[in-house]
């Protein structure tokens, strides 16, 4: 057979995801339970994903009836839909051609929506300019990250090109960069110090890339995906001064800029830090940002809609990247969908009170998670956990003993995934392993998600208490 | 930022520069939305601001874009989407039980009931499930696995995906992939894209665009000097050629593709899209199937179809399929983890391919508007490839075969040596620069043969079939008249 075998060497040498195991497991489960096989749980509680809408959190009603406008635009006729929901649904079918949502899109997006994600991000960074043309709507931000990674990346060249990425790391983003034959080279976070940044080990992982690779860029995700911290203004200043200075190229992903809850915490964007740091940097600095339409208070994954924002590139390599996006455009109720995250209904609009009252309700329930899992992880003793200022992640150290460990290795399993393992099996709670995203060499972590009901919060944590407290004791 | 970085000046010691970038991005081209979109794209601006031209409106007859020409949608299926959508509606009672069926269906298989929630990768299983059976029952019962189905984001993606599986090797070894001269530039741009070695096999312009053995034959050896082919692609219906293969000609490209040790990639997103008389849809699955085991247990191959296309003319959904054959379960275990790294296709294309594979049935309220419409679309395409074939042919110069499907011509235009030079001297390809005149003079936007690929020599243009038959018969006339003047 010809093609045995005979596969991309980047496609081979990506990473499984430890998900695939759990995953075939869940499935198993969720039939034996179809099946009416007895468990301690009634149905399995998967928080494994950033996935708000599988977790049980309700989608915005405004947004999804412009979605349906748009789609049956019969439905405009008579009173069923508010008028602001009407005025949106026709402004947008207005822009599509054809006045259909099913026809393609231009390159970069519908340019009257690129427009209102541009208007978006001048009010977000307190009026540094944002030009349109700078930015290009994807199926999802990821696919816009491995386009940008694309054009970084030489997978030809010797030596190969390198990109500095956190540990822990988004799992998705260390797989594009296999893919595309570049090497990631891990910088570590400071988890005793809430998952700090520290310059000096951006420098000691540069270092370490010497004569193993070329770096050429340094990915940052702020707020952070799976350790759930903040970046200050100061650490950002750093880490810009930084790239500037060793000529780095910088991805900022802020897929989770919505998502702040600590107290002291506040977002802002790498792009506004370096428009206030000022010339020459603010001229110089090449920067991409992403952002997305499936994290925040929309939570719409399944949509597949996410941007990115390029700024400082060089207008010839601009032109390439153009071609580039050319090939695949983004689903118009996506964008539509992104329409409606950069611009919600503001006060005075009709649909303004429920939109308020949904969108309190998820900010109110994700900060009672988010103080609950706090106060019952850090009362575990075998767990601890730094403080959550953002993201949509609780993800706790686990202290796992030796005959754990051990009888992790004998399962052919990563410690951390044997744990998640048996919660699956024992507790009907999925997880994921700290493994899937990387970690300092001996220690564990689990991720979960924390934008959930917050009764379902609640049997999570009851059901992880349980599980632990037992699985201590069979391995002490 | 400085106003001078925000307008794009470019600014010294960059780390990203055109020397040092990917240097395989340089390569990519699609023509499809290329320069002369781009330029079409300026002209309507300056119709907006009320600068005067010889016509009132672009026709942007460049992107096989059904509905942004004015094709509707089915009613059935945004019935069924909106209820997707918004759920509170399945207690409206002006949405018929049918769609409400489908729609309740598509939720329980969906995370929190919510076309909002991530997908399984490979597509949600039950969509997975009926497209395995939309195939059986195409292909007349031969089987079709559901764990052989992936779903994407439009059949680009799918098409993307397989070539970054395939395409390996060094130097020498670097997996060359067939692809028809003219080809539908996504495959070109993907494979300058991947540095894979593109193998061009002429279709036979003389011969209704039809496919030779002999002419695969000749690219393959010559091809073998200088890379390792590996892959064959075929497009049926054919982009930008509209010729419907016949079912020897099937035959003969999978006979070939055993002998040669050739993965086949079968782009059939245009097999409702059939016109001609005598002319039939025949899957590559089907026939390979009908050739018996030697061929059906052995022969490796994907076959590739959306919703964009047919008579959905669903673009921007991004939905599709493909279905891999014989495919060993190790490499398919790596296309599962390529698939992964893009998350998940669109969930409401996914649930649009499920109403299309999951068409209304006689006994269903809601089948005979559906069927209608339905009809209604692809007799009108139908109608409007006989009329852009008899049209054309009636000017000097115009030579157009048969559109027997899909929903393009891609007509012959004799060039005097005149324009020829003149282009010349401009630095433009000949036909780009008898198209940017034809947009110039008309408003009319087509894209150059020469995008496409073609015979050395040659010229052509691809213009979709698309307008509305009163718009298409004006802008028939316009072509016409242009390419009379040009050519005098």
């Amino acid at each position: 057979m010809s093609v045995r075998q005979e596969i991309s060497s980047n496609v081979r040498n990506m990473k499984q995801m430890e998900y695939f195991i759990l995953c075939r497991r869940t499935n198993q489960i969720k039939e034996e339970l179809r099946q009416g096989v007895r468990k301690s749980y009634r149905e399995v509680i998967d928080v494994s994903w950033g996935d708000p809408h599988r977790a049980g959190v309700k989608p915005l009603s405004f947004v999804r009836q412009v979605l349906a406008a748009c789609l049956y635009p019969q439905l405009m006729d008579g009173d069923k839909l508010m008028v602001d929901v009407k005025e949106r649904a026709q402004r947008l079918l207005r822009t599509c051609a054809g006045g259909s949502v099913g026809s393609y899109s231009d390159i970069a997006g519908i340019p009257q929506i690129v427009q209102s994600v541009s208007e978006y991000i001048v009010r977000r960074d307190g009026g540094a300019p944002c030009h349109p043309k700078n930015i290009y709507i994807t199926p999802g931000s990821q696919w816009a990250l491995t386009n940008i990674l694309k054009v970084l990346v030489n997978s030809e060249a010797s030596p190969r090109t390198g990109v500095l990425i956190p540990v822990p790391c988004h799992s998705t983003t260390i797989i594009s960069l296999t893919a595309l034959g570049a090497v990631a080279v891990p910088y570590y976070l400071r988890e005793e110090r809430s998952w700090a940044l520290e310059v000096e080990e951006l420098q000691r992982a540069l270092d370490s890339a010497k004569g193993v690779c070329n770096p050429v860029a340094l990915y940052i995700i702020n707020p952070g995906n799976p350790a759930g911290y903040v970046q200050s203004r100061k650490c950002m200043q750093e880490v810009i001064r930084f790239a500037a200075e060793k000529k780095l190229f910088l991805l900022a992903d802020e897929v989770y800029q919505d998502c702040v809850y600590g107290k002291e915490s506040e977002f802002v964007s790498y792009k506004r830090v370096l428009a206030e740091i000022g010339a020459p940097l603010s001229d110089t600095v090449e920067l991409a940002s992403f952002h997305t339409a499936s994290k925040g208070l929309m939570g719409e994954c399944g949509l597949r809609a996410g941007y990115v924002e390029l700024v400082n590139l060089d207008p010839a390599v601009m032109k390439y990247i153009h071609k580039l996006f050319s090939t695949n455009t983004c689903p118009v109720l996506g964008q539509i969908a992104l329409d409606v995250m950069v611009n919600p209904p503001q006060p005075g609009d009709p649909s303004y009170p429920l939109y308020l009252k949904e969108t309190q309700h998820i900010r109110a329930s994700l900060a009672e998670n988010v103080r609950r899992v706090e106060e019952v992880i850090n009362s575990i003793p075998s767990f601890s956990c730094q403080s959550l200022e953002g993201g949509a992640f609780a993800f706790p150290r686990v202290f796992l003993q030796p005959k754990a460990i051990e009888r992790a290795k004998e399962a052919g399993l990563q410690p951390d995934t044997f744990y998640c393992m048996r919660l699956l099996e024992e507790a009907g709670v999925l997880f994921s392993p700290g493994t899937e995203y990387g970690q300092k060499e001996g220690t564990y972590h689990i991720r979960f998600c924390i934008m959930t009901p917050t009764d379902t919060m609640e049997e999570i944590l009851k059901r992880l208490s349980t599980f632990h407290k037992q699985f201590m004791k069979e391995f002490s | 930022m400085s106003q001078q970085a925000v307008n794009g000046v470019s600014c010294r010691g960059k780390v990203l520069t055109v020397e040092n970038m990917n240097p395989n991005v340089k390569r990519v081209e699609y023509a499809v939305r290329g320069p002369i979109v781009q330029r079409a794209v300026q002209i309507e601006k300056e119709l907006r601001e009320g600068v005067k031209k010889p016509f009132t409106e672009v026709i942007k007859a460049n992107i096989g874009d059904a509905q942004a020409m004015g094709q509707r949608p089915i009613t059935f299926f945004r019935q069924v989407l909106a209820l997707c959508s918004y759920p509170e509606l399945l207690e409206d009672n002006k949405f018929p039980e049918d769609a409400k069926k489908r729609a309740r269906r598509i939720l329980d298989a969906c995370g929190g009931h919510s076309i909002g929630a991530y997908s399984a990768s490979q597509g949600i299983e039950c969509i997975r499930q009926d497209v395995a059976r939309y195939i059986e029952r195409r292909d007349g019962g031969v089987p079709s696995n559901p764990d052989n189905i992936f779903l994407s984001t439009g059949a680009s993606d799918a098409i993307v995906t397989i070539l970054k599986l395939l395409v390996c090797g060094e130097g020498r070894d670097r997996t060359g992939v067939m692809i028809s001269i003219p080809q539908y530039p996504l495959y070109s741009a993907a494979l300058a894209d991947l540095a894979a070695v593109q193998i061009n096999y002429y279709l036979d312009e003389d011969n209704c665009w039809s496919l030779n053995v002999a002419e695969l034959k000749r690219a393959l050896n010559e091809a073998k000097q200088h890379c390792k082919p590996r892959v064959l692609c075929i497009i049926n219906p054919g982009n930008p050629t509209g010729q419907v293969q016949s079912r020897q000609c099937i035959e003969d490209v999978i006979r070939f593709a055993k002998e040669e040790h050739l993965f086949l990639m079968a782009d059939e997103v245009y097999q409702d899209n059939v016109y001609a008389e005598g002319c039939k849809f025949h899957s590559f699955k089907k026939v390979l199937f009908e050739m018996g085991p030697e061929y059906s247990s052995t022969v490796e191959m994907a076959s590739f179809h959306s919703t964009s296309k047919c008579y959905m003319g669903e673009c921007g959904f991004r939905g599709g399929y493909m279905e891999v054959i014989n495919m060993d379960p190790e490499v398919k275990a790596q296309l599962t983890k390529l698939v992964s790294v893009r998350l998940c296709p669109p969930v409401p294309g996914q649930a649009l391919l499920d109403l299309v594979v999951n068409p209304l049935q006689p006994d269903e309220p809601s089948y005979t508007s559906f069927a209608k419409e339905r009809t209604a679309v692809l007799a009108a395409l139908a109608e409007k490839a006989r009329l852009t074939e008899e049209i054309f042919n009636t000017v000097p110069g115009i030579t157009c075969n048969p559109v027997q499907g899909a929903m393009y011509t891609f007509p012959r235009i004799t060039l005097p040596q005149k324009a020829i030079d003149k282009a010349k001297a401009e630095g433009k390809v000949p036909d780009m620069f008898y198209c940017m005149k034809l947009l110039e003079e008309e408003g009319i936007c087509l894209v150059p043969g020469s995008g496409f690929g073609q015979k050395d020599g040659t010229f052509h243009f691809r213009m979709t079939i698309l307008p509305p038959t009163e718009k298409l018969k004006v802008v028939l006339q316009k072509i016409r008249d242009f390419h009379l003047r040009f050519t005098n």
